[in-house]
C-alpha cells in the first residue's frame, strides 16, 4: 500500500477497534489506537504472510505480546481475508472466535498471549525453530512499554542475544502509560535504548505514528545481521481520539455510545 | 540393581535422535543426562541458562513451528517457577512440549524445601491437555523414552533424584501411557495403587503383607493424568480397600486423584500414603520418609488399617 492508502486504513483500523471495543463492553483503547499506525504497515506491507495459508511454515511469525491490545489485529486479519467481517461483531462474547486476549483459535493468530512479559519468549522459540528448520521467516514481537517491567523480557533479551537470533524483530509500543499512570511513575523503564543495547541488541528509535518512517525502518536491510532488533516506536496511548489520548483512565475502558460517536467523528474516514 | 530412571530417560533419547526429528532446550542443571545433546547436535540443541521461564514459553513458541521440543529442569522449578508459562502457553494451545522434571519427592533429601518437589502433581494435573507420568524404575524410563517420541501434547514426566531398585523386567516389561500395569495380585483384600519408586516400598509391603496372611494387589499407576479410572474402580469392586502410595504430597497427587474417581463412581474406604501437609527438610531420605509415614512398614499399617475399616462396615 502507498502511504495514502495506509492513511486510510490506519483510519478504519481505528474506527472497527472501537466500535468493536463499544460493541464487546469492554477492551483496551489506549494501546489499541497507540499501535495502529505499526500493525498496519506490518500486515498490509512487511509480513510474509498468506490468508489462505495460515498455517504455511515458511511464513513471518507476529506476536502481540500486549496481547490486551487485540481489537486492531483482529480487525485487520478479518479485512485481510483470515475470517468473515461478521466475526468482529462477535468480540469477547460466548463461544467467539475472538477472545479476549488472542488465543491461536483464531485463524492468523500465531500464540496465544495477554499474560505480560511472554510473548518475547514465544518469540525467541519461533526464531530458533526457523533457524533449525532453515527457513528464512522473521518473527516480529509487539511489547508493550509497562510489560517491559515484567523479568521475563530481559531473560528473553539475554537468549536471543546469546543465540543471535537477527531474525526475530522486537517493537516496543512506547506510548509512556499503564493503566494507573505515567510508566515513568509507575516503574520507570529508562534508558531503554540502552538496556537493550546493553542486552545486545541492535536498537532504532521511530515516531510510531509516522507512516513513512515505520515503512523505511521495517525493511529486512535495517535488520542487525547477527543480533537482534528492537524498534522502540514512541507513540501516545490512545492516539487520534482527543479524549483519549495520553490518558491512563482509557487504557481498559470501553466508550460509550456518546462517546464513541464522537471518537469515530474525530478520527473520520468510513466504516466496513 | 539401581539406577537413575531420569539419566536413564536422558541417555536413551539422545540415542534415538538419529532417527527421530526433536530438538532440547536445556537449563543449566545436572538434570536428566541430556545437557551433553548439543556436542553431538549442536543445531538442535539450544542453552537457556538458568531462567526457566524463558525456557519453557521458548519451547511453546517452537512447538508452535512444528518443532518436538524437550526440556529438563528440577521439578520444583518446571512446577513452580515456570508454573504459568507451562499452563498458557504450552497447555493452553496444546502443544508438543515434554518436560522432564527430576528431583521429584523426597529422595531429594539433603537438599531441603527449596529443591523438594513434592506439589509437582497437584500443580500439573490442575492444567487441561497435560499428561503426567512418573516412570517407576529405569527399565520404564526407557520404555517411556521412546512411547514420549510419539507424544505430541504436553506431556510432564516426573523422575526422583536418586539411584530406585529396578523393578521390571526389560524384555518383558510393557507400558501404555494412560493404562495401568497389574503388577502383583495376590487377592482381594486390599488394593495398593503406587506411582513411581515407591511401588518398589507398595511390593515389598505385599509380600510381608502375604506372610501375615492378607492378599493384597499391587497397581502400577504410572500416568496419574489421565487416570486409569476403569482400574481404579475395578480394584475397588475386588476389594473394598484401596490405599494409595506417592512420593508427592497427599493434597492433589494421586492419593486425590484416586479418591476423586472413587467418591464418585465407587465410594470406597482408603488411605493415602506420601507427603503430609509439610515442607521437607534436609536429611537423609530414609529418615524423611519416616517421618511422613511412607515407610513399607507405614504401607503396611496403612492397608491393616483400611481393611479394618472395610470389616466394621
Amino acid at each position: 500500500m502507498n502511504i495514502n492508502e495506509l492513511q486510510n486504513k490506519v483510519k478504519w483500523v481505528r474506527r472497527i477497534t472501537l466500535e468493536m471495543i463499544n460493541k464487546a463492553g469492554s477492551g483496551h483503547p489506549g494501546g489499541s489506537l497507540s499501535e495502529a499506525e505499526i500493525l498496519t504497515v506490518l500486515y498490509y506491507n512487511v509480513l510474509n504472510i498468506d490468508p489462505r495459508r495460515p498455517d504455511w511454515p515458511d511464513r513471518d511469525r507476529f506476536i502481540l505480546s500486549k496481547g490486551h491490545c487485540c481489537p486492531p489485529v483482529y480487525a485487520i486479519l478479518a479485512d485481510l481475508g483470515y475470517f468473515p467481517k461478521e466475526e468482529l461483531n462477535t468480540l469477547r462474547k460466548y463461544k467467539s472466535i475472538l477472545q479476549g486476549h488472542p488465543s491461536i483459535i483464531t485463524p492468523g493468530i500465531d500464540m496465544v498471549s495477554g499474560s505480560l512479559g511472554n510473548g518475547l519468549s514465544v518469540g525467541v522459540g519461533m526464531a530458533m525453530a526457523g533457524r533449525k528448520q532453515k527457513r528464512n521467516y522473521n518473527v516480529y514481537v509487539m511489547m508493550g512499554d509497562g510489560e517491559l517491567q515484567e523479568g521475563t523480557i530481559w531473560e528473553a533479551a539475554m537468549s536471543a542475544a546469546h543465540h543471535k537470533l537477527n531474525r526475530l524483530i522486537g517493537i516496543v509500543d512506547y506510548n509512556k502509560i499503564q493503566i494507573n499512570g505515567n510508566v515513568s511513575d509507575i516503574m520507570a523503564i529508562e534508558p531503554l535504548a540502552d538496556k537493550w543495547k546493553a542486552f545486545g541488541w541492535k536498537v532504532i528509535e521511530i515516531n510510531g505514528h509516522d507512516l513513512n518512517e515505520i515503512c523505511d525502518t521495517f525493511r529486512s536491510e535495517k535488520y542487525d545481521s547477527v543480533r537482534p532488533t528492537v524498534i522502540i516506536a514512541h507513540t501516545v496511548k490512545g492516539s487520534g481520539v482527543s479524549f483519549m489520548e495520553g490518558n491512563c483512565a482509557w487504557h481498559g475502558k470501553a466508550p460509550d455510545e456518546e462517546q464513541l460517536k464522537i471518537a469515530l467523528n474525530e478520527i473520520g474516514g468510513t466504516g466496513i | 540393581m539401581k539406577d537413575f530412571s531420569r539419566l536413564v530417560f536422558g541417555k536413551e533419547l539422545i540415542s534415538l535422535a538419529e532417527s527421530n526429528d526433536f530438538i532440547i532446550f536445556n537449563a543449566d542443571t545436572k538434570s536428566c543426562a541430556i545437557e551433553e545433546f548439543g556436542k553431538k547436535y549442536p543445531e538442535r540443541n539450544f542453552s537457556f541458562g538458568i531462567a526457566e521461564q524463558n525456557l519453557i514459553a521458548s519451547a511453546a513458541g517452537a512447538a508452535r513451528c512444528g518443532e518436538k521440543v524437550y526440556l529438563a529442569t528440577f521439578a520444583t522449578f518446571a512446577s513452580m517457577r515456570a508454573c504459568e508459562q507451562v499452563r498458557t502457553f504450552v497447555c493452553y494451545p496444546n502443544v508438543d512440549v515434554t518436560i522432564l522434571g527430576s528431583h521429584a519427592g523426597l529422595q531429594t533429601g539433603t537438599d531441603g524445601a527449596t529443591h523438594i518437589s513434592t506439589e509437582d502433581i497437584s500443580i500439573m494435573r490442575s492444567f487441561p491437555n497435560m499428561t503426567i507420568v512418573e516412570p517407576s524404575d529405569y527399565v520404564a524410563a526407557k520404555k517411556l523414552a521412546r512411547l514420549s517420541l510419539d507424544f505430541h501434547t504436553p506431556l510432564y514426566i516426573r523422575f526422583p533424584k536418586t539411584a530406585t531398585p529396578q523393578i521390571h523386567d526389560e524384555n518383558t516389561y510393557s507400558m501404555k501411557i494412560g493404562v495401568s500395569n497389574l503388577i502383583l495380585n495376590y487377592g482381594n483384600d486390599v488394593a495398593i495403587i503406587a506411582m513411581g519408586w515407591i511401588l518398589s516400598w507398595a511390593m515389598e509391603a505385599a509380600e510381608i503383607l502375604k506372610g501375615m496372611g492378607i492378599n493384597a494387589k499391587v497397581i502400577e499407576m504410572h500416568t496419574v493424568k489421565p487416570l486409569d479410572e476403569e482400574a481404579v474402580i475395578k480394584a475397588a469392586k475386588d476389594t473394598g480397600a484401596v490405599v494409595t502410595i506417592e512420593d508427592h504430597t497427599i493434597l492433589g497427587g494421586l492419593g486425590a486423584a484416586v479418591s476423586e474417581v472413587l467418591g464418585e463412581n465407587i465410594p470406597t474406604y482408603m488411605q493415602r500414603v506420601g507427603v503430609l501437609d509439610r515442607f521437607g527438610v534436609s536429611g537423609e531420605p530414609k529418615f524423611l520418609y519416616e517421618e511422613n509415614n511412607m515407610t513399607v512398614s507405614d504401607i503396611i499399617s496403612a492397608c491393616k488399617k483400611v481393611i479394618a475399616k472395610k470389616e466394621s462396615k
